[in-house]
């Protein structure tokens, strides 16, 4: 039934790739004990050494080791055991005050606003019109009862990358050693464009395997050796006692060959993509890009059409046969618009009118002169019927 | 299907009916503002004999449910008298379509109000309005509810943005709770000024803002 959707919202979710599929298989019917310590027996041994090999290939894409990765079920609870962790932490030993950004996702917002409502301060450092956190504001904002700086890698709506490594070493006070720690959400970024700690100077990073083709509910946390966090959920000792719960191991098995296929040529293919359809869509008129020009993620385009309503283009467009978002207020559960399109001072205006379109694997060339000819005619047609753009 | 709307709703707002701009109508209105979200324009021809509408038609800034109520709409009223009109309900409007999600009120009584501003439009423009009441500070605040805070998206009485309002002899002054070099301020001023000058015995409008 749904073939010949051509999707463009790989951002929210990705298709899996079969391959995943093929080496998650064995997982759920020959290898699916639990995984014992060494002293267990040897189906429970087995499976502890795949979700450790597994574990070790993750890590390895990050430049990490194998014990600074731990498994969670995605990048809203990574993001959630980041900054509740690190709170449970240092809250009372170091201070009570969280940074992080305007335009950062739910899962560190609204875990900052959680513990802001348990008497802990928290700093949103705004960022500029295309997005960029102000580097300025954010080392005004740091005090020495900051615990944790929260900036994420690149944004999940325009697509913007920060420039992690400045922050890194703003967070760091230029190596005078301020104790204060970096978490960064790189939900979207992860595998697209570089990340490495043994370059970027950042404690805490989350990743998911849902935005690289992998299944969804398996994702993980960077933990840099030695970082101080505790374990917001409890139960068992699991994933260094920091995340209780018998161990996904298919998924984590899946995520790793997820991190496995991801290739420089596959994100390059993406760009070109992404490229030709910004460029067609910019020759809407009143049409905008909402995000950097040049800092953006390699698969994001995000482009506001004036006097058109996004719920309504993303309906016309799902009934033509594309699959895209919106940031539009209409289209949210909350009928709030995009806090993104208003934290790079943009009105409920451009909100109104924002369509996200996000590549993946398995997009394919015809894809972007396809979507960009549904996207004119039906900007075209709604424009027709709207009462304003007319005078 | 998993959408939220009825197959009625995904009809109008595919092939919204009596949709687009009308040379010299008789009456218009212009309900919502582009800076905070949805927008419904209406447009009469009305009878002059039978005081009934010939021809009514809308345009839509908004979402899916805004563009099929507004064609709903349309269809209610086209032949009906004035006094007819100005009774057609959300209700009968939402009814007309098979039902609308209640998430959607917001966007779809936006066009039913557009109608009976449209209506209200033709009557202050033909000397029809009956009750002549005279404006009070009530009256001002009731149209300041059908102005938008871009800033939220909500009106400018229901957050708190109307600090003050006076009414004598022919003049309003309003008073918005937001700087005068504020991103939005000159879009307001133009709004409230828009709404409220129509009143039959207002002569001028202040718009000021608080520092």
């Amino acid at each position: 039934m749904f073939e010949d959707v051509v999707y463009l919202d790989n951002a929210a979710a990705t298709r899996l790739d079969e391959r995943v599929l093929e080496a998650m298989k064995p997982y759920f019917f020959d290898l699916y004990a639990v995984a014992t310590s060494q002293f267990g027996y040897s189906l429970g041994i087995d499976a502890r050494d795949a979700l450790d090999v597994a574990r070790g290939q993750i890590a390895a894409a990050l430049g990490a080791g194998l014990e600074e990765f731990v498994f969670t079920s995605g990048s809203t609870e990574s993001s959630n055991l980041a900054v509740k962790g690190v709170a449970l932490a240092l809250g009372e030993k170091k201070g009570r005050h969280i940074v992080t950004s305007a335009i950062d996702d739910f899962p560190v917002l609204h875990s900052a606003r959680t513990l802001e409502r348990q008497g802990f301060q928290v700093t949103r450092v705004p960022v500029d019109e295309t997005g960029r956190v102000d580097l300025d504001r954010l080392r005004d904002a740091i005090t020495p009862e900051t615990i944790l700086v929260s900036i994420q890698a690149a944004n999940q709506e325009i697509g913007t990358l920060q420039d992690l490594k400045a922050i890194g070493e703003i967070v760091r006070g230029n190596g005078k050693g301020t104790g204060t720690l970096f978490h960064t959400d790189a939900t979207h970024s992860f595998l697209r464009v570089p990340l490495d700690v043994r370059e970027i100077p950042v404690d805490l990073v989350t990743v998911s395997a849902h935005t690289i083709h992998g299944p969804k509910g398996i994702g993980g946390l960077y933990v840099r050796e030695g970082t101080p966090i505790r374990k917001w959920m409890d139960g068992g000792f699991q994933e260094f006692d920091l995340r209780p719960g018998v161990e996904n191991i298919p998924g984590a098995v899946g995520f790793a060959k997820a991190v496995e296929l991801v290739t420089p040529d596959e994100t390059a293919r993406l760009r070109t993509m992404r490229d030709r359809l910004i460029e067609r869509l910019l020759q809407v008129p009143e049409s905008r890009l909402n995000g950097h020009p040049v800092h953006r993620l390699p698969h994001n385009a995000n482009i506001s059409f004036r006097f058109v309503e996004g719920e309504s283009l993303l309906l016309h467009l799902d009934m033509r046969g594309f699959a895209v978002s919106t940031g539009s207020a209409c289209f949210s559960r909350s009928l709030e618009a995009s806090h993104v399109i208003l934290g790079i001072g943009g009105n409920h205006e451009r909100a109104h009118g924002s369509v996200r379109f996000t590549f993946g694997r398995f997009n394919e060339d015809e894809d972007v002169d396809a979507v960009a000819k549904a996207v004119e005619e039906v900007v075209a047609d709604l424009r027709r019927i709207s009462p304003l753009g007319k005078d | 299907m998993p959408l939220p709307y009825s197959e009625l709703v995904m009809e109008h707002f595919r092939n919204p009916r009596n949709v687009g701009r009308m040379d010299d109508p008789d009456a218009k209105s212009v309900e919502g503002s582009p800076a905070c979200g949805d927008m419904v324009a209406v447009y009469l021809k009305v009878d002059p004999e039978t005081q009934r509408i010939a021809d009514v038609s809308f345009e839509s800034y908004g979402c899916a449910s805004n563009i099929a109520t507004g064609s709903i709409i349309t269809e209610l009223a086209k032949g009906k008298t004035l006094e007819q009109a100005k009774k057609i309900t959300w209700k009968e409007a939402s009814d007309a379509l098979g039902g609308l999600p209640p998430i959607k009120t917001h966007c779809s009584v936006l066009a039913v109000d557009g109608l009976r501003a449209a209506i209200q439009n033709y009557e202050e423009r033909h000397g029809l309005v009956k009750e002549r009441v005279p404006t009070t500070v009530e009256v001002v605040r009731k149209r300041l509810k059908r102005v938008m805070n871009p800033l939220t998206g909500l009106d400018l009485v229901r957050t708190n943005l109307v600090q003050d309002v006076e009414v004598a002899e022919g003049k309003v002054r309003v008073v918005i709770d937001l700087p005068a070099d504020h991103q939005f301020a000159a879009n307001i001023r133009e709004e409230v000024t828009e709404k409220v000058e129509p009143l039959w015995d207002v002569e001028h409008v202040i718009v000021e803002f608080t520092d």
